[in-house]
């Protein structure tokens, strides 16, 4: 994997060393490659390559009916189907003017919610993996996501590819019991985050590997389009669900949590307040959770039709804004389907964030920007 | 909360007096209207919304291939004499631009190139902002429209010896991948050419 | 920006004494490691295939066919009206009309092939089928040394009867059961009512023919 530049005779470059990181490598989250240039031990140049996972979901879904898309958008950001589905129901709603009942909101909400506890959860396991910790921390996080994925299981018949979001609601109501098994899982979660904090935030290996590691100005990032996570944990306070409210998000009482520094560590510790933030939604959404339809009464699942329009809908997905633009000239399939993915977009500043740090930091760095390829390649 | 693009219409006309703007309406219920900027000004429209505007956020950045020009004023049409229908097909690309400080967004801009084969040019927008490298470089290797100043324009989804354009309407999926067991429809055409006897 | 703090948690500390945090953490590891043994919150993992976890009624996998009655032909409620295929994202579906000798639809598959190889267990189809055929399954061992055959269900193999389907999805199949019951009704009654009113028809146009016969008589007689 690792060979010596081809020495160029009076160039500075000769003592260079030219590195293939993956497509297979076992810490680059998928099939993606770096191409990274290293004086020594430190990074010079940075090139990701992407499309190893490409299959141009923007054209199949150009090609079939707006409900044929749904399933597609589960194999998205495979780690969280949920928050998928619900942007890309969210934007085809916008584009048709269709109305959301008051149940479906909520349950919209709670598995919105639920899969940011399973992204952030994930997430905690593969950065310490990403950081030697392999095994155990990846196995605790697994542990506590499979629960969510039970349940997940029950309401939608899948563990990860729901196809749960139908335009004006959902697919099928809550199971009798459903509500309280979720109610448990939350009350067990604060536990699970204490137990995970004392396992790894005070750990050495864990602060000396990712304390002022990948800093970036704040304008920087926001000029290099990150968002989510990434973006808040130096400091910005953006977060799609107050800063551009949707759904019924403006009802719930919940905190934005900030970091200071945006190095790794603070992108990691933001997760676990995050996921704290989420406990506090659910629960509050639990409490509130009315009787009602599913979906809305009048919504239609074959041949719809949106008017001639468009639109572009985002929501805060785990990852960080995730969007959708769509195109319709009134027929039953859109003319334009674009998904803004944020895993995609975060990675535009990877080589600016890793220039001039060690190769073993590039991998961190990579973790904690938190990608999915499923939504780099489409 | 919709960005107000008829004051910001004003203000561009303003500070951008050679560059021609029109404002076009979205007939859709999400009523998010847009701005028309011919290309030659882009950059500098985008620069002074910018700074002048705190549009400090590029959130997408995407292309749209209009091989029937009539089709695109359906979509996006305009009240503005001014503005002239275009004749032949064109690239379109579409930016989203938003302000995470006054927390208004979107603002949308087009531009359009002259045609879909021989003038594909549109002005980069990396030096304004940072997040259109990726995206851009995406629209170039699926939609084959070139940004004139990019940093580092090269295929990125598809590989780089790779010669069409993907995303076209007219693109034309190849053939010859496998033999799937249940061909129908214009599968089944394809498998008959490149298999003698599907069942 | 005063209401910006106010959405702000406190941040996390950034030091602990040396050596501290590790020993924590090993704490944990170790309860984890003792509990995996007695406590039941801990012990995740099920002895497959020995042990099976239970499937949840919602949980779906391919499709099938499903039947009324014991024979899986003419039971079939399958009527080939091809919205599945039409449907389905993938294309996986392929359907075949049943003609008789004339070309007239017999109203049911002749070829009905799923290829599971490509289908997705989106559940689309089972949701857009409105006549109660297409469910889906929960059947999920299902792996094959022939790639092609073994991967592509015909009518064969996608057929199940009625009383599967009660088994698998009781609540679903139940009112599905009671809705095409009350329909069948709906339909015998209406059919009776229709037959009733032909009856009546006939009777009346006897009786007025009769009695034309009658008048005509008359008017001979006249």
């Amino acid at each position: 994997m690792i060979c010596r530049a081809p020495t160029l005779e009076g160039s500075d470059e000769d003592q260079l060393l030219r590195v293939s990181l993956g497509p297979q490598h076992p810490s680059t989250h998928g099939v993606f490659r770096m191409n990274v240039v290293l004086d020594g031990e430190t990074v010079v140049r940075l090139k990701p390559v992407f499309g190893y996972l490409h299959r141009n979901h923007e054209k199949i879904a150009e090609g079939t009916s707006y409900l044929a898309s749904m399933p597609y958008t589960d194999r998205l950001d495979y780690i969280c189907p949920l928050s998928n589905n619900w942007a890309y129901a969210l934007a085809v709603e916008r584009l048709a003017g269709v109305e959301v009942p008051e149940r479906a909101e909520y349950m919209r909400v709670i598995l919105a919610e639920l899969t940011r506890l399973i992204n952030h959860t994930a997430f905690l396991g593969f950065i310490l993996g990403d950081m030697g910790a392999w095994g155990s921390a990846l196995m605790y996080a697994f542990r506590e996501r499979e629960k969510i994925l039970d349940l997940f299981e029950d309401l939608t018949g899948a563990r990860m590819m729901a196809n749960f979001m139908r335009f004006g609601g959902c697919r099928n109501d809550l199971p009798t019991g459903w509500a309280e098994r979720v109610s448990v899982i939350v009350n067990d979660y604060g536990p699970f985050l204490d137990e995970m904090e004392k396992f790894l935030v005070g750990n050495e290996i864990l602060l000396s590997r990712s304390q002022d590691v990948g800093q970036l100005p704040k304008e920087q990032l926001l000029n290099g389009g990150i968002t989510g996570p990434m973006l808040r944990a130096a400091g910005v306070n953006y977060d799609l669900r107050k800063a551009d409210p949707y759904g019924i998000y403006e009802r719930f009482e919940f905190r934005i949590p900030l970091g200071e520094k945006g190095d790794c560590y603070d992108r990691i510790m933001i997760r676990f307040l995050e996921m704290r933030e989420s406990l506090k939604i659910l629960r509050q959404a639990l409490a509130q959770l009315p009787e009602g339809d599913y979906i809305h009464p009048k919504a239609k699942l074959r041949n719809f039709k949106a008017p001639v329009g468009e639109v572009y809908s985002r929501i805060e997905g785990p990852k960080g804004e995730l969007g959708f633009y769509l195109i319709s000239d009134g027929a039953t399939n859109p003319y334009r389907y674009r998904v803004r993915p944020p895993s995609f977009v975060n990675l535009t500043l990877l080589e600016d964030m890793c220039l001039g740090l060690d190769l073993a930091d590039v991998i961190i760095i990579l973790g904690s920007i938190d990608i999915v390829l499923g939504e780099v390649d489409r | 909360m919709n960005a107000d693009p008829e004051s910001i219409l004003g203000l561009l006309r303003g500070a951008l007096p050679g560059v021609h703007i029109s404002l076009r309406k979205n007939p859709g219920p999400s009523a998010q209207h847009s701005l028309l900027i011919e290309a030659s000004g882009l950059v500098e429209a985008s620069r002074f919304l910018r700074d002048h505007q705190e549009f400090d956020l590029l959130s997408n950045v995407t292309g749209i291939d209009w091989p029937d020009p009539t089709k695109a004023d359906k979509v996006a049409p305009t009240e503005d004499e001014g503005a002239i229908a275009p004749e032949v097909g064109f690239l379109e690309v579409v930016y989203h631009l938003f302000s995470t400080t006054r927390r208004v967004g979107p603002l949308v801009l087009r531009c359009r190139t002259k045609d879909r084969r021989e003038d594909v040019r549109i002005p980069s927008l990396v030096s304004v902002y940072r997040s259109a490298e990726f995206q851009e470089r995406e629209i170039y290797d699926l939609f084959g429209v070139t940004f004139t100043g990019h940093p580092d324009l090269r295929r990125i989804l598809m590989w780089d010896e790779y010669v069409d354009h993907p995303m076209r309407k007219d693109y034309v999926a190849p053939d010859d991948y496998e033999y799937e067991p249940t061909p129908h429809d214009a599968v089944l055409e394809k498998a008959k050419v490149h298999y003698p006897a599907p069942s | 920006m005063n209401q910006d703090k106010m959405e702000t948690p406190a941040a996390p500390a950034r030091w602990t004494w040396p050596g501290l945090g590790l020993l924590q953490g090993l704490a944990v590891s170790g309860k984890n490691f003792v509990q995996s043994f007695y406590k039941k919150e801990r012990m995740t993992t099920v002895q497959y295939p020995e042990e099976r976890a239970p499937i949840s009624p919602n949980f779906r996998n391919f499709p099938f066919l499903c039947y009324d009655g014991d024979d899986p032909k003419a039971g079939l409620r399958c009527t080939a009206c091809t919205i599945c295929e039409k449907e389905c994202p993938p294309q996986c579906i392929y359907i075949v009309l049943d003609r008789d000798e004339n070309g007239k639809s017999l109203k049911r598959p002749k070829v009905f092939d799923i290829d599971i190889s490509v289908c997705m267990n989106c559940g689309i189809c089972a949701e857009v089928c409105p006549f109660d055929s297409i469910y889906m399954d929960g059947e999920y061992e299902l792996s094959t040394d022939d790639r092609f055959g073994g991967l592509m269900l015909g009518l064969d193999r996608l057929s199940k009867s009625a009383d599967y389907h009660m088994k698998l999805r009781p609540e679903q199949a139940t009112e599905v059961m009671e809705r095409r019951k009350a329909e069948e009704e709906k339909k015998a009654a209406a059919a009776a009512a229709k037959a009733a009113k032909a009856k009546a028809d006939q009777e009346a146009k006897e009786k007025a023919a009769a009695e034309a016969g009658a008048s005509g008589e008359k008017g001979d007689e006249a």
